[in-house]
């Protein structure tokens, strides 16, 4: 039953054209043996994870389920925000991964049943599994932030998950005046990709600087030190002097309320008035962690670091921006460095086998201006049952490097784009 | 280095129960660390924080090597009538701050 389920759902994603091919399943008698493993979230993890899984052991059963049926990276999206670039660059479909014979379902996940290990879908179709792979990023704590929410939202763009929101600021960036103030709310760790709000904030004043160079940004802090401080600080002083100030948290800097209707941030020691208010608002794992029971009091997933199995349910491995990575940082390129490994343990557990501890590398472009990028990247290992750093394998840009070497970052930045996106959906 | 940052009403009505904050900036060295080279960073901390009312002592706090780094404290008290709020804190190695803001009570 499940598996023509299956069929059904996954015809109806490659389009109904399929009709008369609908009852040519890849895996016609295998159906009852064939183990089967449901990826939740359809990003840098579980597109990548579901692939990974396929090519490992064609056998297996691969349904990703993903309610939207265009994805919008993250990763150079603040290009989009600073009009350097069209958010359709962002934009990638899921036709390809259907192609390798994984069933893509078009549906939200709405349950889990750890103990039955069934998906439950918005559509109240039912999906059997003997493992779940959870890779559903981030969603916004909009109760930790008094006064914004999803309505506020839509004033005060957060623009921390691509797509309708990164539009929103890029319009109310084109729709200010000269003069005007942008304000960006940083929130405190852990959160989705770390350095962004600062590349963000070097894109926006590239942005400006052209075209209205009266204008300043102002980022309001949770955080004390910033990844690539130096980095960043000299890009600002060389590139964008006097555009944009940073407040600290120890300067109280932290946002601690809005106000939406004077666009106003509130920190603990002052009002701020913004022009354009990027406010990005404290996260925590994608909901459907929740549901399936597998995040803690930190709002995010613990694992297994070896399997990257969940410590509170069984069966469900996480990856991705909700779990809890260690030393690894939230990033896409993790995301889908974890998906891999994820992929390869899931296999082994499958077979029965016992899966090797796996060795991830992490790396994170940040681009300031067109042609001045840098880098930080590390290699992760299982250390006392969490991800840390490999002693030695650290890199980040120098701080000094001449300018070539910043353009040289840029394109393998721009390369590092194409390459994850074509190897993920591609 | 070290600079105050504090937050009082300016206005409040009497009989009010009003939210004081103050951040100071202060590295709140704990001494128990040592240099590369094994010698103790001497402490440096902030041992004692207070606030007057119109010379009226309301609150009070004692800081120990624990305490992380830029305390930031705050705390209640009522308003009672128009005046000025003073802020002092005091640490190792001869540190005193001090700060003060006033407050307009109808």
């Amino acid at each position: 039953m499940d598996a023509l389920r299956l069929m059904t759902r996954r015809n109806v994603v490659r389009g109904i054209a399929a009709t008369t091919a609908s009852f040519a399943s890849p895996y016609p008698s295998r159906a009852q043996s064939a183990a089967r493993v449901v990826v939740i979230g359809g990003g840098f993890g579980g597109a990548a994870c579901a692939r990974a899984l396929r090519r490992i052991d064609a056998k297996l059963q691969v349904t990703l389920v993903e309610p939207n049926k265009v994805f919008t990276a993250c990763p150079f999206s603040n290009e989009v925000i600073a009009s350097l670039r069209d958010i359709e660059a962002q934009q990638f479909t899921y036709d390809k991964i259907a192609a390798d014979g994984i069933s893509v379902i078009a549906q939200a996940a709405v349950r889990i049943d750890p103990q039955a290990r069934t998906v439950g879908l918005a559509d109240g179709t039912t999906l059997s599994y003997d493992r779940l792979v959870l890779s559903p990023g981030i969603d916004l704590r909009y109760e930790a932030l008094p006064g914004y929410d999803e309505a506020s939202a839509l004033k005060m763009p957060h623009a921390w998950k691509a797509g309708e929101q990164t539009v929103l600021l890029r319009r109310q960036l084109e729709a200010m005046d000269d003069g005007g103030v942008v304000v960006l709310a940083v929130p405190a760790s852990p959160s989705r990709c770390p350095p962004a709000p600062y590349e963000r904030a070097s894109l926006i004043a590239h942005y400006l600087k052209a075209k209205k160079p009266r204008s300043k940004i102002l980022i309001l802090d949770a955080k004390d030190t910033i990844p690539q401080q130096r980095l960043f600080e000299n890009a600002w002083k060389e590139l964008y002097p006097g555009m944009i100030e940073r407040i600290s948290l120890s300067q109280g800097g932290r946002v601690v309320s809005v106000e939406p209707a004077t666009n106003t941030l509130v920190t603990d020691f002052g009002n701020y008035e913004a022009q354009v208010a990027n406010v990005i608002p404290p996260q925590k794992a994608g909901t459907i962690a929740g549901i399936a029971g597998t995040v803690d009091n930190t709002g995010w997933c613990p694992i297994d670091p070896v399997t990257f199995a969940s410590k509170l349910a069984p069966n469900i491995h996480v990856i991705g921006d909700a779990c809890i990575g260690g030393g690894i940082p939230k990033s896409a390129s993790a995301a889908n460095a974890e998906a891999k490994a994820c992929a390869a343990a899931v296999a082994s557990l499958i077979a029965g086998k016992s899966p090797a501890a796996p060795k991830l590398d992490g790396t994170c472009y940040n681009t300031v201006a067109p042609g001045y990028a840098f880098s930080l990247s590390g290699t992760y290992q299982p250390h006392d049952d969490i991800f840390a750093e490999v002693e030695g394998t650290g890199f980040t840009s120098p701080v000094d490097a001449p300018r070539d070497i910043r353009l040289k970052e840029a394109e393998i930045a721009q390369a590092w784009f194409h390459t994850i996106t074509a190897e993920t959906f591609g | 280095m070290a600079s105050a940052l504090i937050n009082v009403p300016k206005k409040a009505k009497r009989g009010d129960i009003i939210e004081i904050k103050t951040l100071m900036s202060h590295i709140m060295e704990t001494g128990y660390r040592r240099t590369a080279t094994g010698e103790l960073v001497p402490r440096d901390i902030i041992t004692s924080f207070s606030c007057r009312y119109n010379g009226v002592e309301v609150f009070r706090a004692d800081l120990f090597p624990a305490i992380a780094a830029n305390p930031f404290i705050t705390f209640f008290t009522v308003a009672t009538e128009s005046g000025k709020f003073d802020f002092e804190w005091i640490g190792d190695q001869g540190f005193t701050e001090t700060a003060s803001a006033a407050i307009s009570v109808e």
